[in-house]
Formats: structure tokens, C-alpha cells, sequence
């Protein structure tokens, strides 16, 4: 059962979390935004192998998009963004990164107790596939609710769906895996980067959340 | 595949939106907008009378049906009021004419995703088609390119996709629980098939899948505490949208939940849905009837009843049983009719008086009588007064659940009270007591309003017996 297949499958999804892990401590956007690249491409390589173990060529496409469109083209967007804003600098986090290092262990704990105890009837690699999974998915939220920077919030929220297409090319066969993690990519290129900061952009001149909130206080 | 009545409910709205995009002139893109709408509604209605047979990619049976037309309802008398409401902002100058257009391709474009989310015979195919009306949303609601309505539309889209993707986890993790039964491939994502097979699924993912479901739609649906976009994306987006989400995309979400529900009903070792309902329900009801008394924004204060009725749906939906299912499906109509029809009114009177705070608006039965007393009628139905609908669905669902658990149901009797406090204390000074802001004359369409109205008043005094056994069909569908 633990054949060389499964461990290196084993080792790609584990090396996922941790490169999640790292990126929950960077303190500066252009090094996240190197941590998110490293991310895309831990992906991509994870999902090759799985496309690779699975017999299932479909799953190459998406690799190929992870490689490209998220560890290349949207970080270089990205930092060509944070550059022209002159953030590249700068990162609040709203608590320590002691803290949020000790939560994200917590969410790991939690997500293999889960996972591990509700899928035991289930095939050993898909089942570690998805504990690590929803380790990713949970970490990335905790970075969209540490951080305060609509970029690295964006960040956490792409390392989140990270983790979804990870699980989504565990689970056996499962249809639509490309559709799917296509239709995120152009999600996340439109109306992110072509949108949202620009509009931001021209609109305060700050991409800060809580400068954001204060629009909302005055009102109210 | 041949085209019948299940096809058109998704191709007009798409063609149409094609269409929109490249038309000029908002005259004739909201008249074209209004009949694409018609059309798909007319096709929606066909269902019942010819109904087709579910295919591989889309389904149809009783529950639907009924969501299918009234969203197509609601969808096509927002179009008319969207006319109105559009030319009014043409004429100010809010929007500009390229903005129109867009508005409309996108309006046509939810309508699609919609109807694909309701159609869908796939979990997954139902997940894109919900996430392509959210992405839809997004963008309407940002509409304005005003601080708060960018700032509305950026905590929409990151809320409403981090709800999506705990959908799609639960997605794939029903998808994990069915493969070993169904074996691999498109199958084990068809809901007809499924539904046939549920009862052998591995219990324990289908619990966790089903809290993923619950947190990812649930956040759609708005229960607190997962709601926080959507007072805001109520307030700043265009009134004819507010009129859309709240009377139809919650209950599209809503729709997905019931599904899975359906589905974990069927495997007698997982756990009860109901419970987790109902306990979201009623922390929703409870937190938006207070919350009700601290709103200085009139669509925001409305957006928070509507947070309170989705929380009295969902409570009555968890409760299940066929008395409550009827009363929750009940009450959901009602409230689209009602909440749709109050920020029609509500749009005009923002136009008229040029804001939105409710400090500023005053006096309305005085100035503008049709469309104060209009507003006056809908608060009315939807404070849960008799003779409207929502009084007889509210009753019902209290009613049906008060035996079971009669604690549970004096909390949510209280909520209501409570909510029916503040928005008359709202309505007092809105509708009544001394003009105040502008008093120019309305151009405005009151025919949607008082359709909804009408049927709301109607619905409250009596419901015909095709209506009732209808709804009881589906009712017993629900489990």
C-alpha cells in the first residue's frame, strides 16, 4: 500500500501545508507574494503527480494552469500592483505572528482529526489528499482574517482555493476538476486584479481594509 | 437533446443577455430586458402544464417547479420596475449609458445563473451556476464605482467566495462519500441518481460534507452569523438588484440546502440536518430582529428583515415535517413577493428624496400618497399583520412546530414581535408625521408593487386548492 507513489504524493501535499504555513508569517507583501508562487508551484507539481498516479491526463491541464497562471502570471501582476502602490513593504497582521502560527497548528490538528476519523473507509491516498486539504483551505482563511491588505487577503483567498483543487484531484475521477479550477482562475484574474484594485485604487488611494471601514463608520 | 420548456428558462435568459450587451439605447434594452424576462416566465409556467422529463444535466420535479417560477416571477416584474428605475437614474445622471448596458447584460446573465442553479441535475454544475450569480451580484452591486458601493461589492465578493468554496468542499466530499457506491466519474454527481443510491453512502463524510454545505450556502442564504455582506450589498447595489437578492437569490441558495438536506434524509445512519437549521434559523431571526431598531438606512434596515424571514424560513424548513415544510415554502414565497415589492417602493422614494437615510425621509403618505401607502401596505405584510400572506405563513409555521418544541418557537415568536416593533416604529416616521426632503412628483411604475401586494392580500384570505395541494406535494418531497 505505501508505495513509492503514495509517498511522494504524501510528501507534495504535505509540503503544501507547510509552504501555507509559511506564508502565514511573511511580514512583507513581496515575500508573500514569493511564498504564493512557491505555493501555486507545489500545487502544480502535486497535481501532475496525481494526474500522473491516477492515469488521468485531464488532471495535466490543470497543472499546467496552476504552473502558469498561478505561479507566474498572477504573482508578477500582483507585484507589479503592490510596487506601483508602494506597499511592497509593508504587512499588518491584526495579531502577533505567534499567535497566528499557534492557530494554524490548531487548524491542522483539527482538520487531520476530522478528515483521518470520517474517511477511513476510504482510499489511503485520497484520504490524506483531503485531510491536507482542508489543512490548506482553513489556513487560508485564517490568513484572509489575520491580514487587513486587500492583496494579501486576496493571497489568502487563492492559497484557499489552492487547497480546494488539491482536494478536488484527490477525490477519484471527480468530473468538472479542470472546468472547475479554470473557472477560478478567470474569477481571480477578472475581478481581482482587472477590477477590484484599480477601482480601489482610484478610489482611495489606499488598498487598506480600514481605511475602507471608515467609509462605512462615517456613514452610519 | 431537443429544446423544450427546461432549455428555454436557461437559453432566453442567455441569449438575451448576448443581445443586451452589444444593444445601445436604455429605452429599448429595459423593454427588451422586460420581455426576455415575460418570456422566460411564460416558459417557466409551461413546466406545470407540460412537465418534461429530467435528462442527465437537468432535472425537474415538484420542488423546483415551484422555485423556478417564482423566480421568474419576481425576475420579470423587477424587470418592469427596473425600467422605471433606470430611466430615473439615466435622467440624474447616477449612471451613464455604457453602465446601462452592462447592467442589463448582467441582469439577464443572473437570471441564467439562476435558473441553472435550480435546473442543474449535477452538485457540481449547481455549485458554478451559484457562483456565477454571486460573481454577478458582485459586479451589480458595485455598480455605482461609489466608496461604499466598491466597499459593499469587496466585502460581498470575499465573503460570498470564501462561503463558495466551503461549498465546493462539501461538494467534493459528497462526491468522495457517493464514488464508492457509484463508482467513478460524472454518475456520482447526478442528483437523480444519488438520490436512488444515498442510502448506502459512508455516513460520517456525508455529516461533515453537510457543515461544509451548511457554513458555504448558509452564507449565501445570509443566516448570521455569516451575514455580514449583506445589509451592505442590499444598501449600495441598485434597488432593482436589493429587489432581486432578496426575494430570489437567498432562496436559490436555500434551494442547494434543501437538496442536501433531501439527500441526508435518505441515509438513516448520518445525522439530522434539521437540528443545525434550526439552530441557525433562529440565531438569525433573534440577532436580525434587534439589530432592525439601530438602522438609519432605509434598504439596510430592510435588508436586515430580510436576514430575519430567511432565518424564520430556514428554522421552519429544519423543523421539517409536511405541516412545516408547507409553512416554510409558504412563508418563502410570501416574503420574495412582499420584500420585493417594498424595495420597488423603496427605490422611487430613494429617487424622490435623493437618499436613503431614513432621518431625511419623512411624511410620505402626505406628498407622495400611492407610494406611501404602498410602503405602508408592504411593512404591514411584512410585520406579519393580518390579513396578508405573511401573517397566515408566520402562523403557520409557528403553529406546526409550537407542539414539538414549544421553547424553541416562543424565541422565534418573540423575534418577530420584536422585529414588528421596530419597523413600525420605522414606519411611523417615514410614512407619516411632517414632509420632509423633496416633494417633487414620482415617475414611477407602481403596477409591480401593487401586483405583489395583491397577491400577498390574496394569498393571506384565501389560497386555491391547486396552490395548496401543490405546495403540500412538495412539502412531502422535503421529508
Amino acid at each position: 500500500m505505501h508505495s513509492i507513489t503514495f509517498d511522494i504524493a504524501h510528501m507534495l501535499a504535505g509540503s503544501l501545508v507547510l509552504v501555507s504555513f509559511l506564508q502565514l508569517y511573511q511580514d512583507r507583501l513581496s515575500a508573500l507574494l514569493n511564498m504564493f508562487a512557491l505555493h501555486a508551484f507545489v500545487l502544480a507539481a502535486s497535481v501532475a503527480w496525481q494526474a500522473y498516479a491516477q492515469d488521468a491526463p485531464h488532471l495535466y491541464i490543470t497543472a499546467v494552469i496552476a504552473l502558469i497562471f498561478k505561479a507566474i502570471v498572477i504573482p508578477l501582476a500582483l507585484r507589479r500592483i503592490v510596487i506601483k502602490l508602494g506597499i511592497h513593504r509593508e504587512i499588518e497582521n491584526v495579531f502577533g505572528v505567534g499567535l497566528a502560527m499557534l492557530l494554524g497548528i490548531g487548524l491542522v490538528a483539527l482538520s487531520m482529526v476530522v478528515m483521518l476519523r470520517v474517511t477511513s473507509g476510504a482510499d489511503p491516498l485520497a484520504r490524506e489528499d483531503l485531510a491536507f486539504a482542508l489543512a490548506v483551505v482553513l489556513l487560508g482563511l485564517l490568513m484572509m482574517v489575520t491580514r487587513r491588505n486587500a492583496v494579501s487577503q486576496v493571497v489568502g483567498f487563492m492559497s484557499l482555493e489552492n487547497g480546494l483543487v488539491l482536494a478536488a484531484t484527490g477525490a477519484k475521477g471527480m468530473p468538472l476538476v479542470v472546468e472547475i479550477s479554470i473557472a477560478f482562475s478567470v474569477l481571480i484574474a477578472f475581478i481581482v486584479i482587472g477590477i477590484f484594485l484599480f477601482r480601489i485604487r482610484e478610489r482611495f488611494d489606499t488598498v487598506d481594509m480600514q481605511a475602507m471601514d471608515r467609509f462605512r463608520e462615517e456613514q452610519r | 437533446m431537443s429544446i423544450g420548456a427546461l432549455e428555454g428558462v436557461l437559453l432566453i435568459p442567455a441569449l438575451s443577455a448576448a443581445l443586451l450587451a452589444v444593444l445601445p439605447g436604455y429605452k429599448l434594452t429595459s423593454r427588451l430586458n422586460m420581455a426576455a424576462a415575460f418570456f422566460t416566465f411564460a416558459i417557466a409556467v409551461s413546466l406545470f402544464i407540460v412537465e418534461p422529463a429530467s435528462g442527465r444535466y437537468l432535472l425537474v420535479d415538484d420542488l423546483n417547479k415551484v422555485f423556478i417560477v417564482l423566480t421568474t416571477f419576481v425576475a420579470f416584474t423587477t424587470s418592469a420596475f427596473s425600467a422605471s428605475y433606470i430611466g430615473h437614474e439615466i435622467e440624474t445622471g447616477r449612471l451613464k449609458p455604457a453602465h446601462v448596458r452592462f447592467y442589463h447584460a448582467m441582469y439577464q446573465v443572473l437570471m441564467f445563473a439562476m435558473n441553472l442553479a435550480l435546473t442543474a441535475n449535477n452538485i457540481g454544475l449547481m455549485w458554478v451556476a451559484i457562483e456565477l450569480a454571486t460573481l454577478t451580484t458582485v459586479l451589480m452591486v458595485g455598480l455605482y464605482r461609489t466608496h461604499e458601493a466598491l466597499e459593499a461589492a469587496w466585502k460581498y465578493f470575499i465573503l460570498g467566495s470564501v462561503g463558495i468554496a466551503l461549498a465546493l468542499f462539501g461538494t467534493i466530499l459528497i462526491y468522495m462519500a457517493a464514488q464508492p457506491v457509484i463508482g467513478e466519474g460524472p454518475d456520482a454527481m447526478v442528483w437523480t441518481i444519488l438520490m436512488t443510491q444515498a442510502a448506502r453512502f459512508d455516513p460520517d463524510l456525508l455529516n461533515v460534507a453537510f457543515v461544509f454545505l451548511l457554513l458555504g450556502y448558509g452564507t449565501k442564504v445570509g443566516l448570521a452569523p455569516l451575514h455580514a455582506w449583506l445589509p451592505d450589498a442590499h444598501a449600495e447595489g441598485p434597488t432593482p438588484i436589493s429587489a432581486v437578492l432578496s426575494g430570489l437569490l437567498l432562496n436559490v441558495a436555500l434551494y442547494a440546502l434543501l437538496r442536501f438536506k433531501m439527500l441526508l434524509a435518505l441515509n438513516p445512519a448520518s445525522i439530522a440536518p434539521g437540528p443545525l437549521m434550526v439552530t441557525m434559523g433562529l440565531i438569525s431571526a433573534v440577532f436580525a430582529a434587534f439589530m432592525l431598531y439601530k438602522r438609519r438606512d432605509i434598504k439596510r434596515m430592510f435588508a436586515y428583515s430580510s436576514i430575519e424571514h430567511m432565518g424564520i424560513i430556514v428554522f421552519a424548513f429544519g423543523m421539517g415535517g409536511p405541516l412545516a415544510n408547507f409553512a416554510g415554502l409558504l412563508h418563502m414565497t410570501m416574503h420574495s413577493l412582499t420584500k420585493s415589492a417594498i424595495f420597488f417602493a423603496v427605490g422611487h422614494i430613494a429617487q424622490i428624496k435623493g437618499t436613503q437615510r431614513i432621518a431625511d425621509i419623512s411624511g410620505l403618505t402626505v406628498t407622495h400618497p400611492v407610494l406611501g401607502w404602498g410602503l405602508v401596505a408592504g411593512v404591514v405584510a411584512i410585520a406579519g399583520l393580518p390579513p396578508m400572506g405573511i401573517f397566515m405563513s408566520e402562523f403557520l409555521v409557528v403553529s406546526s412546530t409550537f407542539a414539538r418544541a414549544p421553547y424553541l418557537v416562543v424565541i422565534l415568536v418573540i423575534a418577530i414581535l420584536v422585529a414588528l416593533g421596530a419597523l413600525f416604529l420605522k414606519l411611523n416616521t417615514i410614512a407619516f408625521g411632517e414632509p420632509r426632503g423633496s416633494t417633487a412628483p414620482a415617475q414611477a411604475s407602481y403596477v409591480p408593487m401593487f401586483a405583489h401586494l395583491a397577491i400577498v392580500f390574496a394569498a393571506g384570505i384565501y389560497m386555491p386548492e391547486a396552490l395548496v395541494t401543490g405546495f403540500q406535494n412538495v412539502a412531502r418531497l422535503l421529508g
